[in-house]
């Protein structure tokens, strides 16, 4: 052990590491505020994953483990670039935020909290989402901040693909047979509460003006593409009332726990472990 | 210019589909020469894409074995990887391989939610009666699709 490098010749060790560089602006160091805004963002796609994996081996038939673990898949990557760069803030890697903060320090939205249901409430869900990511994801492109304007260009192309997906699913759902209809209706109906959620304007987006797209300048082009998929599937929009929300302050819906329960397991009872 | 380095790294493949180099598929962005040292920037497919990491010590490992002592590899997200970048040739090993190449351009991919999309051939009998199975296949970047002329299935390399 008297030298540890003798096997590998005269070479330099790399100081690189994947993560470090995933954000395409490397050496970037995000403000107390854009790191809270990418935790919001990354929040969002790391729980919505997790839930997302659940499904693997679940799912209706085996073409949907695949897609729906696919989609997982691009959300973690997702997740990755923005809790890496909320993580330069701090000090901290993405593994820290996502394995090592508590329940109030996340900052998802409930709609990603809701539990997975049935097949048609995950379909619900991911219209819902996706429809609003690609709206967010569009208009972030065009942010101030280089590192969240590269990862916001690379991430909408991959939530259009999602879209296309829950569209197609929601169609098939409620155009398919009665009870196809019935439990996507119903589905429908139990999400909605939790959109407005993602409209609110906190006063985290007034002081980054240029840099976050402020959430209530995406509901009307929100508004329309669901709209228009509604209209083919001859679904109506729900109405009635609106959950309290409270995700971008800490306050979480009750499945938040149990979701970072099975999340963060592993990491907590074998700290530093790697494979 | 295409300098040595370019040449070794270019010669990587990507894990998943071991026919496309990472310069078949337009990931190897740049490779910069300074005497022993070299910086390799290559792109990812998708954000998730787990390839990615394999393909970065891959690249890391070739370098190293040609002589290069100072190797680093940059991961860069923009601007974003599109299947334009793929190569001509590119695509007829994709072919080749069995997995239909991206049908149209990015650039050129209609937008809305409810779209139309251009027909997939069949990379097997070159039928275009081919229908969709799956939107996302074996990896995020392909969707499975069956031939209705040969009734084979097969892959397809989804435009992005």
């Amino acid at each position: 052990m008297n030298e540890p490098d003798s096997a590998h010749g005269a070479v330099s060790v790399d100081a690189i590491t994947l993560s470090a560089e995933l954000a395409g602006e490397a050496d970037a160091v995000a403000s107390a505020d854009v790191a809270e805004y990418a935790l919001w963002l990354g929040d969002d796609a790391l729980v919505l994953a997790q839930q997302l994996g659940w499904w693997i081996s679940r799912a209706p038939e085996l073409e949907e483990d695949v897609a729906l673990g696919n989609i997982g898949l691009d959300l973690i990557g997702h997740a990755r670039s923005l809790l890496r760069y909320a993580g330069t803030a701090t000090g901290r890697t993405e593994d820290d935020l996502a394995y090592w903060r508590d329940e109030p320090e996340f900052r998802s939205a409930w709609l990603f909290e809701q539990p997975n249901g049935d097949f048609a409430h995950t379909i619900a869900r991911q219209l819902i989402a996706s429809v609003y990511l690609v709206e967010l994801y569009s208009r972030l492109r065009a942010s101030q901040d280089a590192t969240l304007a590269a990862i916001a260009a690379k991430a909408v192309k991959e939530v259009d693909y999602h879209r296309d997906h829950a569209t197609q699913w929601t169609l098939r759902l409620a155009l398919g047979t009665e009870e196809s209809r019935r439990r996507m209706t119903l589905a429908l109906a139990d999400l909605w509460p939790y959109v407005d959620e993602l409209f609110v304007d906190e006063p985290l987006v007034d002081r980054l003006e240029g840099v976050a797209v402020r959430p209530s300048t995406i509901r009307p082009a929100f508004d329309a593409v669901i709209d228009s998929v509604l209209a083919e599937a001859e679904l109506v929009r729900p109405a009635g009332f609106i959950a309290a929300g409270g995700g971008r302050v800490g306050r979480h819906f009750s499945t938040l726990g149990y979701i970072l329960a099975e999340m963060q397991v592993l990491a907590r009872q074998h700290p530093g472990a790697s494979w | 210019m295409v300098t040595r380095a370019w040449t070794v790294a270019a010669t990587i493949v990507d894990p998943e589909i071991p026919v496309l180099t990472i310069e078949d598929l337009g990931i190897l962005r740049a490779v910069e020469e300074d005497g022993s040292a070299v910086r390799v920037s290559i792109t990812p497919t998708y954000s998730g894409c787990p390839a990615v990491e394999a393909i970065r010590d891959d690249v890391t490992d070739a370098l190293r074995a040609s002589g290069y002592e100072e190797v680093t590899v940059e991961l860069v997200l923009a601007p974003a990887w599109t299947t334009d970048w793929m190569t001509e040739k590119g695509k007829q090993k994709l072919r080749q391989y069995g997995i239909a190449a991206p049908s149209g351009l990015a650039a050129a991919r209609p937008s809305g939610p409810v779209r139309l999309a251009l027909a997939v051939k069949c990379p097997r009998c070159d039928s275009l009666d081919t229908r969709e199975i799956a939107r996302f296949g074996s990896t995020s970047c392909k969707a499975l699709y069956e031939c209705r002329a040969c009734l084979e299935p097969f892959d397809y390399f989804k435009v992005l």
